[in-house]
């Protein structure tokens, strides 16, 4: 079973919709990371998606992508977050899902990287670059370690891709709700209701919206058909900025009060 | 013997990508399969070919090249000669009928030195295409001109400032401008590198210069090429060369990167030589990458050959041995580049000295007997400011 799909389910089942910030790690320090997670945990989100910083972030926005320059000038690496993150894998209450390239872990070594992550507290991961159709070199290490691969679903995938994509997620499923990259966004498509029932049609494993939403107004529009959404470079401004009473309300507009 | 199952090259190549761009790929590969056998279309592309870009070129001895190096009859395939100087038109002409074909009005591509951006926006013009270019904030400055060309030919030019503000970088921008404007867009790659189906796209568009050089050979000395030399950046120019003289074993494949500085400096974009395999840009293949994965800057003098990866079939030709990759310094480039000037009266692309300089070498181990081909992928005009700084003057 996965751990990261029963925390969203524990979520849902409250009647809460399942909020997942998106960080960058390495972004103003890695010794930002412990108290950054820890309070994000304590705010009430169902897991936290650590990003890691790359090179050649291609399916990255301006915001995300800057963070991820400002990590890597700092010297974060997939080795130093995975070590990081392990130094306080026991105070955490919520699952971790990472966000990398694919390359980085084919450095480190996908089976290393499998042990290693579980230690550290990460039960999903989301490697932007590589499609279901390439996942074969990381699955099996991911599945011995009880790691969730969790897919991206777009827009632009056809109904049989996204039949086959959604019933392959683990964890959840990530309902990519632009054509694009990430980074905030002012509006969206109108027929992503309808997109949204289909992907959840084919399973019972929750499906998130991500990509865009930036607004308490997004999260509250997105819960209302589906189970949660990421909100990511709004996050990473906010943190920027530590401004932490925008975090709060995005948070607070995921809870059961809000979605109503 | 290059497989092609999934798009790979034995171990290399793939479709690392975001899931927002697999189906435009399908399409693409879909809307390829069709046209590669459609004889409308290729009689389109020969017409152009032929009339626009001024095919074929000619295979010319170098007579005097050959006296000088004394070993091997050396001949040079002149794709300098094709309208917009280098071998980058026949692929960027051939994916912008493709595109026409799949109902596509709008082009992207990226450019590091410019030549595959002013022939993309060559193509663009002619077919009256829209088209954008990424271009490194970097390469912008230096291959001024061609930014100024591209502007002329109607084509927006943008300036990418992140990364290391180069043409891996300028990749990724088109990426993404691709993702973002799916719909009506096609992303003019402009190396065999890439996701699939690219690297067999490119190939394929190429490969009228092996094509053409295995006929004139024949034609002219009744007997194959002993050895074949081109350089390599992403590997367009090389492989369209090589890909015909795959199966004949008697013909010895050079690839030619770029040693930079030096490989022992560091500061080179040998990618077969001194990288080791990964993933970038949708492919698997050798990559210049530091041991947590990230990409390096890659360098060399010449803007065309200054990427961090290889094409994912030469990974695959070096791989079973069959072509043999070796680099050339920028030292020894513009010794290559001078020597042909002074003994043929032609000057080369920096790209296509590095191919020159190590085919001089070659020639000179084999007997008068045997015969070399160098592809010379493109003319040098568009690096006399680099040369004369190279050598001391004060041109730029
Ligand atoms: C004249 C010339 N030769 C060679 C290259 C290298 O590219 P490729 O390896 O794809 O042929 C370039 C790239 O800009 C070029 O302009």
């Amino acid at each position: 079973m996965s751990q990261l799909k029963d925390a969203i389910l524990s979520v849902t089942a409250r009647g809460d919709k399942a909020f997942i910030p998106y960080i960058m790690a390495g972004d103003g320090g890695l010794e930002k990371l412990k108290p950054t997670i820890l309070k994000l945990q304590q705010l009430g989100v169902a897991a936290i998606e650590v990003g890691i910083p790359f090179t050649d972030p291609v399916a990255d926005g301006p915001t995300i992508e800057r963070a991820g320059e400002r990590a890597l000038a700092n010297g974060t690496t997939l080795r130093k977050v995975v070590e990081t993150l392990t130094s306080f894998a026991d105070e955490l209450t919520v699952p971790l899902v990472a966000m990398t390239y694919l390359n980085p872990i084919l450095a480190y070594g996908v089976e290393q990287f499998a042990a290693d992550a579980k230690g550290a507290g990460i039960r999903g991961l989301i490697i932007p670059d590589m499609p279901l159709e390439e996942s074969e070199t990381v699955q099996p290490a991911l599945s011995d370690a009880g790691i969730s691969l969790v897919q991206l679903v777009s827009l632009t995938s056809t109904p049989e891709r996204m039949e086959r994509l959604t019933k392959a997620s683990e964890g959840f499923i990530y309902a990519v709700t632009v054509n694009g990259i990430t980074g905030a966004r002012s509006s969206f498509a109108n027929e992503l209701e309808e997109h949204f029932k289909r992907i959840q049609s084919y399973t019972d494993t929750p499906v998130l919206a991500g990509f865009g939403i930036s607004t308490p107004h997004h999260v509250t529009d997105f819960s209302s058909f589906c189970s949660g959404v990421v909100v990511g470079s709004k996050i990473v401004d906010s943190l920027v900025n530590e401004d932490w009473a925008a975090i709060e309300e995005l948070v607070s507009a995921s809870k059961v009060a809000a979605v109503k | 013997m290059t497989s092609e199952v999934k798009g790979r090259f034995g171990r290399f190549g793939g479709q690392f990508v975001p899931e927002t761009l697999m189906t435009a790929l399908q399409e693409l590969d879909e809307a390829y399969d069709k046209v590669k056998n459609d004889e409308t279309f290729q009689e389109e592309l020969r017409y152009y070919l032929k009339n626009y870009v001024g095919r074929e070129t000619p295979l010319y001895f170098a007579e005097r090249l050959t006296k000088e190096c004394d070993g091997a009859k050396i001949y040079l395939k002149r794709e300098d000669l094709n309208h917009t100087g280098a071998h980058k038109i026949n692929n960027a002409l051939g994916q912008a009928l493709l595109a026409k074909r799949m109902g596509k009005k709008k082009i992207v591509a990226e450019t590091g030195a410019g030549q595959h951006g002013v022939a993309t926006a060559t193509a663009c013009a002619l077919l009256n295409l829209e088209c954008i270019v990424y271009m490194g904030a970097e390469d912008v400055k230096r291959q001024a001109l061609n930014v100024f060309r591209m502007e002329l030919l109607g084509t927006k030019v943008v300036a990418v400032d992140k990364g290391s503000a180069t043409l891996k970088d300028a990749v990724n921008e088109a990426l993404r401008h691709w993702v973002t404007n799916i719909e009506d867009t096609h992303y003019i790659l402009g190396s065999a590198m890439g996701p699939h189906p690219f690297p067999t796209i490119v190939r394929d568009f190429q490969r009228v210069i092996g094509d053409e050089t295995r006929a004139q050979i024949l034609e002219i000395e009744n007997h194959l090429p002993d050895a074949v030399v081109a350089c390599i950046g992403g590997g367009s120019n090389s492989i369209g060369m090589f890909y015909p003289f795959v199966e004949d074993k008697e013909v010895a494949l050079y690839g030619v990167e770029a040693a930079g500085k030096g490989i022992e400096t560091g500061k080179h974009a040998a990618a077969i030589y001194g990288g080791q395999t990964g993933v970038l840009h949708g492919a698997f293949m050798y990559l210049l990458q530091d041991e947590n994965g990230f990409v390096q800057e890659a360098h060399s003098i010449s803007a065309g050959l200054d990427y961090p990866g290889v094409g994912p079939e030469h990974c695959h030709l070096h791989e079973i041995g069959r072509a043999t990759y070796g680099n050339v310094t920028d030292e020894e480039a513009l010794e290559g580049l001078k020597l042909l000037c002074r003994t043929e009266g032609i000057l080369p692309a920096l790209e296509s000295a590095h191919a020159v300089y190590f085919a001089a070498n070659l020639a000179k181990t084999m007997s008068p007997n045997d015969i070399l081909v160098i592809c010379l992928s493109g003319r040098g005009d568009k690096d006399v400011h680099t040369i004369s700084e190279a050598l001391g003057g004060n041109l730029g």
